[in-house]
């Protein structure tokens, strides 16, 4: 059961970094390099394997009030970071991509490193799903790393968002995580359509009669912890 | 080049001899945000680097345990003690009720550059109010923070209120001190999902005193992040 979800949610290229855009004239020719350590800290919401992205300023991968992207609403709905970091990878103003390999279950942490060309802003965009959730998915958006010095570490603790592409209806047909089995990614936009912070899940137990989620499901901010360590 | 390169390394090593943090003079408030929970006695514990009293995604220790499920600090605060941590026992005395403030002063050694908090989140099955390490700031000023509502994953959510629920491994929620409280509800759930601290998830409630699943009242009880401010004046 868990496995087949799994496959739904899209199992990522295997920890492949994927180095984008070229050091440019005046770009330090030198690496930055990030260890990034999430930590799920809800009661029983699994993040989908989280996708990274390294980029410079001018690149989010999502902004309060505006529209998802096609590849965060298929994250934020079915759990598969690499039509994002595909996006993202189009975009000269990013310097590396990187998908975990898998779910980071609640309680557990996950620990991955991206590195890239060196230039005068450094910013990191992180995304993952919560996948007991329609298209509920928390991250950073273009978090500066500029001024965090070699060997420094900086931990940010993040809210969940919603994609704004599908209603929260908490369905069993439409909640792809393993409380539900449902489907991911449907390209039809039914809710508001521009991407804000989650209202959380009502769920079964406080009374949404069709609801596959039970009170276990329920979450409050913030919903995960993001360490992140510049080793070079 | 060379005695450049010697003069950086001295001047680096002066730094660092400065760097352990001096004894502080601190002011500290602490004030309950939440609608309608009580915060049992408060443990504040300033401490070295590499303590903690506990540690989001990381199994409770026993101590931490008997503080989220009944109140009770003193193991904890035994546990800083040996690390020769400086702690503010019970600043409130007793219950901090819902708006309540409570404010002390502390002196912190050098070197209790870390600063740790806890208390019970009454009435709640093992729900507490924390702060795990923060770095003290070092420039005098008044500095702003707030705290959430953290789940030991000691014991299930089942918002029943029961007599000695507050002894770890007895079900239950120890007592209401809020009065809006009922009974003879069936339970909001049996298990845990995460045995690890995290953050809670909220209370279920529901709104029949004397029924329903949860002994607790959906309209006064929730809360949601955060539910306290911590001010600390750097002196």
């Amino acid at each position: 059961m868990k496995r087949k979800n799994l496959m739904r949610w899209g199992v990522p290229l295997l920890g492949v970094t994927m180095l984008a855009g070229c050091p440019q004239n005046g770009d330090n020719p030198a690496m930055v390099s990030y260890e990034v350590t999430v930590t799920n800290l809800t009661e029983a919401q699994p993040l989908s394997p989280p996708g990274l992205v390294l980029h410079r300023d001018g690149y989010t991968p999502w902004q309060i009030g505006s529209s998802a992207s096609d590849g965060l609403e298929k994250l934020a709905e079915g759990g598969d970071p690499t039509p994002l970091l595909t996006e993202a990878k189009f975009n000269p103003r990013v310097r590396a991509t990187r998908a975990d390999t898998a779910p980071i279950l609640p309680g557990t942490s996950s620990s991955i490193i991206i590195e890239g060309n060196r230039h005068p802003t450094v910013e990191l965009s992180l995304a993952t799903m919560l996948v007991n959730t329609n298209d509920g998915f928390t991250g950073l958006a273009a978090q500066s790393l500029t001024n965090l010095g070699l060997h420094e570490s900086v931990t940010y603790e993040v809210p969940a968002y919603d994609a704004g592409t599908e209603a929260n209806s908490e369905s069993a047909a439409t909640v792809p995580g393993p409380a539900a089995g449902g489907e991911g990614f449907n390209s039809v936009r039914d809710d508001r359509n521009s991407v804000g912070g989650h209202p959380g899940v009502v769920s079964a137990g406080d009374g949404l009669g069709d609801s596959a989620l039970d009170v276990s499901h329920r979450f409050d901010n913030p919903v995960a912890r993001i360490r992140i360590t510049r080793l070079e | 080049m060379q005695p450049l390169i010697r003069t950086l390394i001295a001047a680096g090593t002066l730094t660092l001899a400065a760097s352990p943090v001096m004894a502080q003079d601190l002011d500290i408030t602490i004030t309950n945000l939440t609608h309608d929970t009580y915060f049992t006695p408060l443990l504040i514990s300033a401490h070295s680097g590499g303590h903690h009293l506990f540690q989001p995604g990381t199994a409770a220790s026993s101590h931490l345990q008997a503080m989220a499920e009944g109140g009770d600090i003193s193991g904890l605060a035994a546990d800083m003690t040996a690390v020769s941590a400086d702690n503010q026992e019970n600043p409130a005395g007793g219950l901090l009720a819902p708006g309540g403030s409570t404010s002390f002063a502390m002196v912190t050694a050098s070197g209790n550059d870390h600063l740790s908090i806890t208390a019970m989140l009454l009435p709640t099955n093992d729900g507490f109010v924390g702060l795990d390490a923060l770095s003290i700031p070092t420039s005098a000023g008044t500095y702003h923070y707030t705290l959430n509502g953290y789940d030991a994953g000691t014991e299930a959510n089942n918002e029943l209120i029961v007599s000695g629920g507050g002894t770890p491994g007895i079900l239950g929620i120890p007592a209401d001190p809020t009065g809006h409280g009922g009974t003879g509800g069936t339970g909001v759930t049996s298990t845990e999902a995460n045995t690890t601290v995290h953050i809670h998830r909220g209370v279920l409630g529901d709104t029949n005193a004397s029924g329903g699943v949860s002994d607790l009242d959906s309209r006064t009880h929730r809360w949601l992040n955060p539910v306290a401010e911590l001010v600390i004046t750097v002196n």
